[in-house]
């Protein structure tokens, strides 16, 4: 069995999540101190590609990307990269359909925080960097750490965008989910099989881990 | 050590203007809830931003509206002592008094956090959360979190507001102690007279956003001069009022004419009665005859709520209390004529 796309899907979902972690924080906290007409704009907008079927969201990726499409030919031009069909265009993709997960759950946390704590902080003398990092993310971990990990176990299971923009190439863009759908169309049951078998595995210790993680700062309090 | 403030802030229909001076005493800032007395905390301490005003504090000028100044709350060196205490969940009591240090040097950090331990008592409890103090730890934490900051005011936004009464008077003992030791002035947010009296030395108060001019304690207490003061001085009856000769007064909310001792100026507006102060009528002098609305029985007295001739129902009923005995012995009548004597109406503006 070639685990390649065991370890492609993974450095694919790590490298999204991480990405979508800064830029969904980011996003949550400035967006919250927007004037209420423009926050529901920009809340709409980024929600969207949780709503939207990931074919949508490939598609419109390729209208951007794609090698004769504005973006695509000009850092085609400009660097001689092609940013479709290569193992991490599929970050694009991944990207793209985990933000709102990571952005909304950000949110959410933030909303829940008292904002005394930062006011305190303040006072005290602390810088807004301080205050952000120190007092605010710590309060608000555990939101975060789940958002984080559920927009990694849903990069992993990434579909629908990640074929459209890296396609399937053995060895090169494949990905577990797109491997069990080229394996089931050409009548590999067994191997199929058991891509699906390591998909649920990796899916259950993901989510156990974050049951563990949460018990421990809960009883770390 | 002085805090002059003059500020005002817009709030949709609420309009806050609050203006207090303090010289080196503790400031009680008195009022019902929602009346403006945080938001006027969070102003002086730059959390909120008042649309017009100035703020002075020893001589430094943390904000005026006029010149454009507007200090970060990180430079205004102002102490706040948060309603509930607004410690640091995830850190520990060292860790908490610790964010307030400005000294970045390891070695003195770590002396000035153990000073602070020593001090406020919190020895063998520097590794704890906040989560495991009880409520006077919890406070002591805040305390000294705050003093190593170095804050050259004090604004204590009702630190014993949600606690029961025999935690409430550990946690005065403690603030006495820190109040003694502080040297900068204190801003004390209360709507609890009994607080004020023993903590504080002057007092405002401050009603629908409005304050009154600064007084004493005890010249507050002992002849309340607005509506605000009077109701905090424990006054309970209460009535619209105008002057109609030198010493006689109409109150509108009870229908009656009484008398006074004092002269009456020409701007009162409002009548107050003390409880204590309305008694059966024993001649002609100041008499209301009433109706006996309401009894309410307490352990050893009476409350009777009184009806008078000329007044309407609900707010404008008088209240009585009387020992159980002394109203047994009238024979519990549903009609009772009250008597106040002249000196004991409270004229307000």
């Amino acid at each position: 069995m070639d685990w390649y796309p065991l370890w492609n899907s993974l450095r694919i979902a790590a490298i999204s999540a991480v990405i979508v972690f800064f830029a969904g924080i980011f996003a949550a906290y400035y967006i919250a101190k927007l004037p209420r007409g423009l926050k529901g704009l920009l809340d709409a907008l980024l929600t969207l590609p949780l709503v939207l079927p990931p074919t949508v969201v490939g598609y419109l990726l390729l209208c951007l990307l794609g090698p004769r499409r504005p973006l695509g030919a000009w850092v085609l031009d400009t660097f001689g990269l092609r940013l479709t069909m290569t193992w991490w265009s599929a970050i694009f993709a991944t990207t793209v359909v985990i933000f709102p997960l990571m952005y909304r759950t950000a949110r959410g946390a933030f909303e829940a925080f008292d904002e005394t704590l930062a006011d305190a902080g303040r006072t005290l003398g602390r810088s807004n960097t301080y205050i952000f990092w120190r007092i605010r993310m710590p309060c608000c971990r555990q939101g975060i750490l789940a958002g984080v990990v559920l927009a990694f176990a849903r990069a992993l299971g990434e579909y629908g965008a990640t074929s459209m923009i890296a396609g399937y190439t053995p060895g090169r863009t494949a990905t577990i989910s797109t491997t069990v759908y080229q394996l089931w169309r050409t009548n590999d049951d067994g191997l199929a099989m058991r891509w699906v078998l390591v998909n649920v595995a990796i899916s259950a210790v993901v989510l156990l881990a974050v049951n563990l993680l949460e018990r421990r700062s809960r009883e770390g309090r | 050590m002085a805090l002059s403030v003059q500020i005002e802030k817009w709030l949709g229909d609420f309009h806050l203007n609050a203006a207090f001076e303090t010289e080196g005493e503790t400031l009680a800032l008195l009022g019902a809830s929602g009346c403006g007395k945080s938001m006027t905390l969070k102003c002086i301490a730059g959390i909120v931003r008042p649309d017009r005003g100035r703020i002075v504090l020893n001589g430094r000028v943390l904000f005026d509206s006029e010149q454009g100044i507007n200090l970060p709350p990180q430079k205004r060196r102002v102490g706040y002592l948060f309603q509930q205490y607004a410690l640091f969940p995830h850190m520990t009591v060292e860790e908490n008094i610790a964010v307030g240090l400005r000294t970045k040097d390891r070695a003195a950090r770590k002396a000035a956090v153990a000073e602070k331990v020593k001090t406020f008592r919190l020895e063998g409890l520097e590794k704890l959360r906040p989560c495991q103090l009880s409520g006077g730890q919890q406070q002591r934490t805040a305390f000294a979190r705050i003093l190593a900051s170095e804050p050259e005011v004090l604004l204590l936004d009702e630190p014993f507001s949600a606690l029961d009464d025999h935690l409430r008077w550990q946690l005065e003992l403690e603030l006495m102690d820190v109040l003694r030791d502080f040297s900068g002035d204190t801003v004390f947010v209360s709507h609890r007279k009994d607080e004020v009296r023993r903590l504080c030395q002057t007092v405002t108060v401050l009603t629908a956003g409005r304050t009154d001019p600064v007084t004493t304690v005890r010249a507050l207490l002992e002849r309340p001069r607005t509506v605000g003061e009077a109701r905090l001085a424990g006054c309970r009856n209460l009535s619209q009022a105008e002057r109609l000769e030198e010493h006689r007064i109409f109150c509108k909310n009870w229908g009656v004419e009484l008398e006074t001792a004092e002269a009456v100026p020409g701007d009162t507006a409002f009548a107050a009665i003390r409880d204590g102060d309305i008694y059966p009528a024993s001649g002609p002098d100041n008499r209301i005859d009433c109706r006996v609305a309401r009894v309410v029985r307490d352990l050893d007295t009476v409350i009777l709520m009184l009806a008078t001739p000329g007044g309407s129902e609900g707010h404008s009923l008088l209240r009585m209390e009387l020992p159980a005995a002394e109203w047994e012995a009238l024979g519990c009548p549903e009609a009772l004529a009250a008597a106040v004597c002249p000196a004991d109406i409270l004229l307000l503006t």
